[in-house]
């Protein structure tokens, strides 16, 4: 199914629930600069959609125009059917916002916190107390509950972070990159909480620059670069992309970057492309190739090790833009 | 409203957390009137402390009036105090002593001589190292001797008119008559600007302006805190309209600066004092000021990129109107263009609207022209603070 803009669109696995999340062609200019061009994709109910891309794609432009926290230029925003732009008060309640930046009041305790904002959201107060208690063992802040938040580690903020977006049971929970800084311990528990939504009916929008969350925790995800979607379906779909293509990755010295630009040039390379202590390369049957591509490296640079990875969305997104991920 | 309600609720709270809030809106100005009363607080408590000698050898009416009526009289109400002493000797050992700020000495034959028209002279001997006090006599002793010339000369008029011998009982009689005539022409005292206040409620009103506006700058400051620290994302992602963050941030502010300036005219009360005079029309005046400061401040907010670019132009702001609008020195004491260009500062309406009911005598009519000046002050800045605050209520574009 094609739908708005320069994208590669695959017919996903279908959860078969309703359209919790609509945008078409979204697009938003800050002076002469295009952050975001064309954006459109939808989610259903309990499905996890990953937007993946990396520092500057416009990621999160993007969630900040689905929000209402920034006008758009061009294209709409559908929640469960209901039309939504900045002033959209009902609209946006049916959403939970995780921003990237830390967004908690430091002289408010964790329980402060969630009760401005569970009042902000207009949660009952008959059951404003039950659902405090029940996010706060959600995250794990149940003992540091009474406590200030200026004096909380970075992981049990960003734990607090996710649970205000969380306290009034929105129907699509937004997470702006939300393990950006967390420690392992903590990273894994954001994961683990994210997929227990997905599973209890939440639609939710992920968005991170890190291949392996976007593989574990979503069902479909977009592949974002300079405000475009360039691809979006299922990991498997994404990688059929690549046909027959591995990932071959070299450790190299000497002079990388004239390295990539004549293996570049080789029949069966499709993208090569240089990083600090050696290339990325996508080729197409490497196993078969791989003593043509040694031979023209050597000739600028010394490879120094050799790895072919099967196909994942770090390959697939190096095919669609020739780039990087962490680019 | 609702939205609004909540989130001045929770900046009430972070505010009576952070003490910082409390110390700049309350304590500061408390304590600072207190140490500048303290210091300065002595020049207009009635008595001034300073003594004077006077020696009467005469004992006759005319020096009796002098030393019964008129200094007896300034005695009485403490300007000074009045030692009698019985020789010329000692009344100028104790003026050289310095024990005495001037004493008069009034002749042998003073009161026949005034009486008869003759010349004579009433003495006043100086103590060199105060000068005030010497002043003061000096003036008491011209003011009586300027008023026996004028009852000399209407007797002198009424006896040349006549064309009659004088008679010594005639004289009299007529000296009589004249020193009871009303004066025909009276002094009265006018005030060309806002009436002074006694000295303590000077510094307590003026402490409490001067820091009233650093404390309508915390709304706008916090505002830009919180679009710094990415809470106001989340406030503008939550089912709430702008108009209600802005009035939440307004109604925080409005509360505090109320808040402040109500806690500062009650304490200040029992602890310094203080004459603030009619409390409705000191209500009208806490509120009337608190608009000016917060429609100044938050104009001043929207010209920032952040909130310690804020925090800086609001105190840069806050100083120098408080200095030109005489929250530090009385406005009568500064030159004229000084009085002029401070009715451009709400500091300056606000202080002589506090002067005016600090008599206790006027009322809010009185204060009616501080009022009027200080809501159209805030309402001007207050609506252009309004549209500019569009950039405010935003997220930072990435």
């Amino acid at each position: 199914m094609e739908r708005e803009g320069a994208t590669t669109t695959l017919d996903g696995d279908r959860t078969g629930g309703s359209v919790v999340l609509e945008c078409r062609a979204l697009s938003k200019s800050f002076g002469d600069r295009q952050a975001v061009r064309g954006v459109g994709f939808h989610i259903d109910q309990g499905e996890t959609y990953g937007l993946l891309g990396p520092n500057g794609a416009g990621k999160t432009t993007a969630i900040s125009m689905i929000c209402g926290l920034l006008s758009r230029d061009g294209g709409e925003v559908f929640i469960e059917g209901a039309r939504l732009d900045t002033k959209s008060k009902h609209t946006k309640a049916a959403i939970g916002y995780v921003p990237q930046e830390l967004a908690i009041y430091p002289d408010l305790s964790a329980r402060e916190n969630l009760r401005f904002f569970g009042k902000l959201y207009g949660v009952p107060a008959r059951e404003l107390g039950s659902r405090i208690d029940d996010v706060l063992a959600i995250t794990g802040l149940s003992d540091r509950a009474d406590e200030r938040t200026d004096g909380f580690s970075g992981g049990m903020k960003r734990r607090l972070n996710i649970g205000i977006g969380l306290l009034h049971r929105p129907r699509l929970l937004i997470l702006d990159e939300p393990t950006v800084g967390v420690d392992p311990q903590s990273r894994n528990a954001i994961l683990t909480n994210v997929e227990e939504l997905s599973g209890e009916g939440m639609a939710v929008l992920y968005t991170t620059h890190y291949m392996e969350e976007a593989e574990r925790l979503c069902d479909r995800v977009g592949i974002i670069d300079q405000g475009e979607i360039k691809a979006e379906g299922t990991r498997r779909e994404l990688v059929a992309i690549l046909g027959q293509r591995d990932r071959v990755s070299l450790q190299a010295t000497g002079d990388i970057k004239r390295a990539a630009q004549e293996i570049s040039h080789l029949p069966s390379v499709d993208s090569a492309t240089d990083r600090e202590g050696g290339l990325d390369l996508i080729v197409a049957e490497a196993s078969h190739q791989l003593p043509r591509i040694l031979q023209v490296a050597a000739s600028t640079a010394q490879v120094t090790g050799v790895e072919v990875i099967e196909p994942d969305l770090e390959a697939v997104f190096l095919k669609l833009t020739g780039k990087a991920l962490r680019d | 409203m609702r939205g609004a309600l909540l989130i001045a609720t929770k900046d009430l709270l972070g505010s009576l957390r952070d003490r910082s809030a409390i110390l700049s809106a309350v304590i500061a100005p408390l304590a600072l009137a207190f140490i500048l009363s303290a210091a300065l607080g002595n020049a207009d408590e009635g008595s001034l402390d300073i003594s004077f000698a006077v020696v009467d050898e005469d004992r006759g009416p005319v020096a009796e009036v002098f030393v019964g009526d008129v200094l007896g009289s300034l005695e009485r109400q403490d300007v000074v105090n009045i030692r009698e002493e019985s020789s010329a000797a000692s009344a100028r050992r104790m003026a050289r002593d310095g024990d005495i700020a001037a004493a008069f000495l009034i002749p042998s034959g003073f009161s026949d001589a005034v009486q008869s028209g003759d010349h004579v002279e009433l003495s006043v001997l100086t103590d060199p190292s105060s000068d005030i006090g010497a002043q003061i006599a000096t003036s008491i002793a011209n003011g009586y001797a300027t008023e026996l010339n004028a009852v000399r000369a209407s007797v002198g008029t009424a006896l040349a008119v006549k064309g009659a011998r004088p008679d010594p009982g005639a004289i009299r009689r007529l000296g009589r008559q004249a020193a009871r005539a009303e004066t025909p022409v009276a002094v009265a005292e006018a005030f060309v600007g806002s009436r002074e206040f006694d000295t303590k409620t000077f510094f307590v009103a003026g402490m409490a302006v001067f820091f009233l506006f650093f404390t309508a700058q915390l709304g706008a400051v916090s505002l830009l805190r919180e679009r710094r620290e990415g809470t106001l994302a989340r406030l503008l992602a939550a089912p709430l309209s702008r108009a209600s963050i802005l009035g939440g941030k307004a109604l925080y502010t409005f509360v505090l600066g109320v808040g402040s300036l109500t806690v500062l005219v009650v304490s200040s009360q029992f602890l310094l004092e203080a004459n603030w005079g009619d409390p409705i029309g000191v209500a009208a005046l806490i509120i009337a000021g608190v608009f000016a400061a917060m429609g100044l401040q938050s104009l001043v907010a929207t010209l920032a990129k952040n909130n310690e670019q804020a925090a800086g132009y609001g105190a840069v702001v806050g100083v120098t109107l408080g200095l030109l609008g005489g929250t530090f020195f009385p406005l009568s004491q500064a030159p004229g263009f000084i009085l002029r260009l401070s009715f451009l500062t709400p500091h300056a309406w606000l202080m002589r609207g506090f002067g005016e009911l600090s008599g206790g005598v006027a009322g809010v009519a009185d204060v009616v022209p501080s009022l009027l000046a200080l809501l159209a002050m805030g309402g001007v800045t207050g609506a252009i603070a309004l549209m500019r605050s569009r950039s405010l209520v935003a997220v930072v574009a990435r």
